[in-house]
């Protein structure tokens, strides 16, 4: 086996030296009844090559798929896509992946001995600087799994935070977000209780969220921009809030809206999902979910913390902080079970930042907004309309087609396009016809384009009918 | 006569990889390190779009550097890292084994890489194969029915697995109250169960630092929902009598749970289903070899008998009539969802890769060399450091500090002491029962070269706590920086840098370029 670095010969000596007859010796504590006396029926030892070819085979029926009429297009075609909906494909700068293939971040462990862990410990510093400047928030942890647990979390927070056992979710945050907070909060004596929207403009409905909101209600969670794309008004939801004493917790799914949409000032505690900044879309994970939040809630704050300190001969330094919150410590008291974080993914998210830095998230932001506009005006004068028209929005949209979801989208995947996601699965009030629609910088005018033409195509034999 | 010429005065430094300002510090108003493709649509004004919701600050201390300056500061950054690459890590539960690095490429296929979560299954065939085949495969391993993928790492997948067994009393009528946890437990084990809304139950280990069994036969009832039990437990031993815990549990209907991070002590040599757990979790950055990364990403598939099925999150993987995957999303008796999506997918990639390179014999090989690594140490050190449990290792083995702390030497120390030896340091004080323990798992990848080395280095330090214990307590002297001050972090946090206020005098050399 060609990571094992012994000879028979070494595994004998060692055997002699131990003092042993045979490997099963070591073994001999397990019970004999439950020793394994055949091999494991796993597939057979592969060659490099080998493992290559087949993850080759998975990746190319992701390609094409195995449904027989795709299956004769060319595997070679890429499909066009504008899913967007919490995985959002950015361009990856190279050098995140030349820098994070290093062995030293790659193959090193938990900072916790920070003598020979300081390159861990400053790049995570300068990412809870980074994560504070852009969400408007005073500290920032070293990361959370994903958006949908981070949001999850800071509920919890809120809880410890204000002492009260209860949170206001908007419908219009990410529905599989909203899917794993009650499996957090359950068992924990945390009723949630859910918020609707506007059906004009597609934001969080104000006096309904005033009125769900009791002197029980430790935070209100919403997602900004929203699930639909539409950027909710932060500032007055923040008023309704602390006027009854809870505490605005804002999500945030796509990073890259901080470029140019304003930062949730007003939140008491931002959730954010970085995947945006760097991190491939991989099918769903591993992301980076990361909360900041107001300093005076520091103690309450879970995950893992990086904080500037000195050495002995007063040189400056990063150590892991306040791990007395952590469950290592304060085990069935902590703020949380979390332990693994997304460390190296928060060192992508890190290195993407610093790539675009100041002047580069905001361009990239400014292209997503204009790829979206045209995609929008686009599918529009080819025959749709698109819902709660009128409310600012970042780079997403609810359109409205002529015909159902199932039957535009298996049209557009003719045309080797991925269309918008339909919505009725979660808000079945849309109707069938309700797909939500994504652009950033990598779409293309001629995808748009396309996709365009596909939407014209499927209602011009219904308007040649209807004369 | 004019003075000799001696060039220009220059003061010794350091070399730059010593000598690394923050990115911010290093930023320049004006440089770009990116540039973005060429808009092919109409440009927008963002005010216009975006009306009293757009950004207007400048974004602060982001930075402003070009692509050279960025790779030399992350690379410098990476040079003060310790990694497997470099070396050992003889971190006791940790098992921080060789990173295939074809793990890495097959993880960075683009279909793979590129794949959206919300994309139709029929052009997911590969993913969900992947998924499909790890599942498989892990099921194969622990000998159990069925299992989800979806647990972000360990600690989420403790917490699957405890929101299972609640599910399943739930079902039965009843959730019950608690949780019993050994005193040698990980933190995370006490912490899952509260979160779970469960009283804890503290197991005191025996004098051999396994499961007292008449004390367990006492504490089981009615009200007792699992025991979460890691074996082999984290001083290394396998709970010879794991069949008669399964026993007293299932009799009052209770469960077991076992925590499967010492999983490298057993694969393809016992099957945890075979010896009566109920649910457990894996951890694939521990026993499959997906990299650490300075602390993730993780993942932590929960694998469980078939009475546990109905409750697995969702969606879960099934097989459609004509072969075909697909996700199942209709499953009433779910305990939820415990995170988006379908779990940390880069991961089951990289995982699958370790496992096919392996194959059968190659797992179980990687088991022995590991559980032969361990007892090589421990029957090389055994006397140079006292051993408070003479229980047969598996693959890790806990000394204690009993013999140096009679100089003043402690664990923490002594693991200090060994990263001037060019080790990462062993596990310090855990587990809990031990006390000034050093728990050391070599894993399977060091070689006896590398093991004498390690072995050889503890043996000097032993005699250092016993000549010249101040070398001892005052390492590391060979580190950049040393014994970081760890309380006023605390006490005082400084969690972000802020720019000097725009009147302070700039002096160079001083606080920030001090080093």
């Amino acid at each position: 086996m060609r990571y094992l670095p012994k000879s028979p010969a070494d595994r004998e000596a060692m055997l002699a030296e131990i003092g042993v007859p045979s490997i099963d010796s070591l073994f001999e504590t397990i019970p004999a009844e439950y020793r394994l006396t055949h091999d494991l029926n796993i597939p057979r030892q592969h060659s490099e090559s080998e493992i290559l070819d087949r993850f080759r085979a998975f990746a190319s029926n992701l390609a094409n798929g195995e449904i027989a009429e795709l299956a004769t297009q060319p595997a070679s075609k890429p499909f066009a896509s504008f899913l967007g909906a919490g995985a959002y494909r950015h361009y990856r700068p190279v050098v995140i992946d030349s820098l994070v293939q290093r062995g030293e971040f790659l193959t090193s462990y938990t900072p916790y001995q920070p003598e020979i862990s300081q390159g861990t410990l400053q790049a995570m510093f300068e990412f809870q600087t980074m994560i504070c400047e852009l969400t408007g928030m005073e500290i920032a942890n070293a990361s959370m799994y994903d958006g949908s647990t981070g949001a999850a979390e800071s509920v919890l927070m809120a809880c410890r935070v204000t002492g009260r056992q209860g949170a206001v979710v908007a419908r219009t945050v990410h529905p599989e977000y909203r899917e794993v907070l009650p499996t957090v909060t359950k068992h924990q004596g945390i009723p949630i209780t859910e918020v609707g929207y506007i059906a004009a403009t597609g934001r969080v409905d104000l006096a309904a969220l005033d009125a769900a909101i009791t002197d029980q209600t430790a935070a209100v969670l919403i997602q900004s921009p929203n699930f639909f794309g539409t950027i909710e008004d932060v500032a007055t939801i923040a008023e309704i809030a602390h006027k009854k004493g809870a505490l605005l917790i804002v999500s945030i799914a796509e990073a890259v809206s901080l470029g140019i949409v304003k930062a949730p000032v007003e939140a008491d505690i931002v959730s954010l999902e970085a995947q945006s900044f760097g991190v491939a879309v991989g099918y769903g994970g591993p992301y980076c979910g990361v909360i900041a939040c107001k300093e005076k809630f520091l103690r309450q704050m879970p995950g893992r913390l990086v904080g500037e300190t000195k050495d002995k001969n007063g040189k400056r330094g990063w150590v892991l902080t306040l791990s007395t919150r952590e469950q290592h410590i304060r085990r069935e008291k902590a703020t949380s079970n979390i332990c693994t974080n997304q460390a190296l993914v928060a060192l992508m998210v890190t290195i993407f930042m610093t790539v675009y830095g100041k002047q580069g998230l905001r361009e990239l932001a400014e292209q997503n907004l204009a790829k979206s506009k045209y995609l929008r005006d686009t599918l529009i004068a080819a025959g749709a309309t698109t819902l709660f028209d009128g409310t600012p929005r970042f780079h997403e949209f609810v359109l409205n087609s002529t015909e159902s979801a199932a039957a535009l989208n298996e049209a557009l995947l003719q045309k080797h396009i991925i269309g918008g996601l339909a919505l009725a699965r979660w808000y079945p009030e849309l109707g069938p016809n309700a797909t939500l629609w994504c652009a950033t910088e990598l779409t293309t005018k001629a995808q748009i384009d396309s996709a365009a033409a596909v939407l014209q195509a499927t209602h011009e034999p219904e308007m040649a009918g209807a004369k | 006569m004019a003075d000799k010429f001696i060039g220009t005065p220059r003061k010794a430094t350091t070399h730059v990889n010593q000598n690394e300002d923050l990115i911010f510090e290093k930023s320049s108003s004006g440089k770009k390190g990116y540039r973005l493709a060429h808009l092919d649509v109409p440009a927008i004004d963002p005010a216009t779009l975006l009306g009293d919701a757009v950004r207007t600050d400048d974004l602060g201390v982001m930075p402003e550097l070009s692509e050279i300056e960025i790779i030399r500061h992350f690379t410098r950054l990476s040079t003060w890292n310790y990694a497997i690459d470099l070396g050992m890590y003889p971190l006791g539960s940790c098992t921080m084994k060789y990173n295939p690095r074809i793990n890495e490429a097959v993880a960075r296929l683009e279909g793979l890489a590129e794949a959206h979560p919300y994309q139709p299954e029929s052009l997911s065939q590969g993913a969900l194969g992947i998924m499909k085949l790890l599942s498989d495969c892990l099921i194969e391993i622990t000998g159990m029915d069925t299992i989800t993928l979806q647990p972000a790492a360990g600690a989420q997948g403790e917490f699957t697995g405890i929101l299972l067994a609640r599910a399943y009393h739930e079902a039965n009528g009843n959730p019950r109250k608690k949780i019993i946890i050994p005193d040698s437990a990980h933190g995370t084990n006490p912490a899952t169960a509260a979160i779970c809304g469960y009283e804890v139950a503290n197991l005191k280990s025996n004098s051999l630092g396994m499961v007292d069994l008449a004390e367990l036969e006492r504490m089981v009832d009615e009200d007792v929902a699992a025991l979460m039990l890691t074996n082999p437990s984290t001083i290394g031993v396998f709970e010879s009598d794991i069949h008669k815990i399964a026993d007293i549990l299932h009799a009052k209907g209770a469960l077991l749970y076992m925590d499967g991070a010492n999983m490298n002590a057993l694969v393809g040599k016992t099957r945890p289903g075979d010896f009566g757990v109920d649910v457990m979790h894996l951890n694939l950055h521990k026993t499959f070899s997906t990299p650490h990364g300075g602390g993730g990403p993780g993942s932590g598939p929960v694998a469980c008998k078939k009475i546990l099925e109905p409750f697995l999150p969702t969606p879960v993987v099934k097989t459609n009539p004509d072969g075909s995957l697909a996700l199942d999303y209709n499953r009433p008796q779910s305990v939820g969802r415990v995170r988006a999506w379908y779990g940390n997918f880069g991961m089951f990639i990289r995982a699958l890769a370790y496992i096919l390179a392996n194959g059968p014999d190659g797992l179980r090989q990687t088991t022995e060399d590991a559980v032969l690594n361990a007892n090589y140490i421990r029957a090389k050190l055994e006397g140079t450091f006292d051993l408070p449990y003479k229980t047969r290792s598996l693959h890790e083995v806990v000394f204690s500090d009993k013999l140096q702390a009679r100089n003043g030497v402690k664990t923490g120390d002594m693991g200090k002491r060994l990263i001037d030896y060019g080790f990462h340091a062993y596990t310090v004080s855990f587990p809990l029962v031990v006390s000034g323990s050093m728990m050391i798992e070599p894993t399977e990848s060091e070689s006896r070269e590398e093991l004498d080395l390690l072995i050889d280095a503890l043996k000097q330090i032993a005699r250092e706590a016993e000549e010249n214990p101040e070398l001892v307590q005052t390492a590391p002297h060979t580190t950049r920086l040393q014994r970081l001050d760890e309380t006023t972090a605390a006490r005082k946090p400084i969690l972000r840098w802020k720019a000097p206020a725009a009147n302070s005098e700039l002096t160079p050399g001083t606080a920030a370029k001090e080093w």
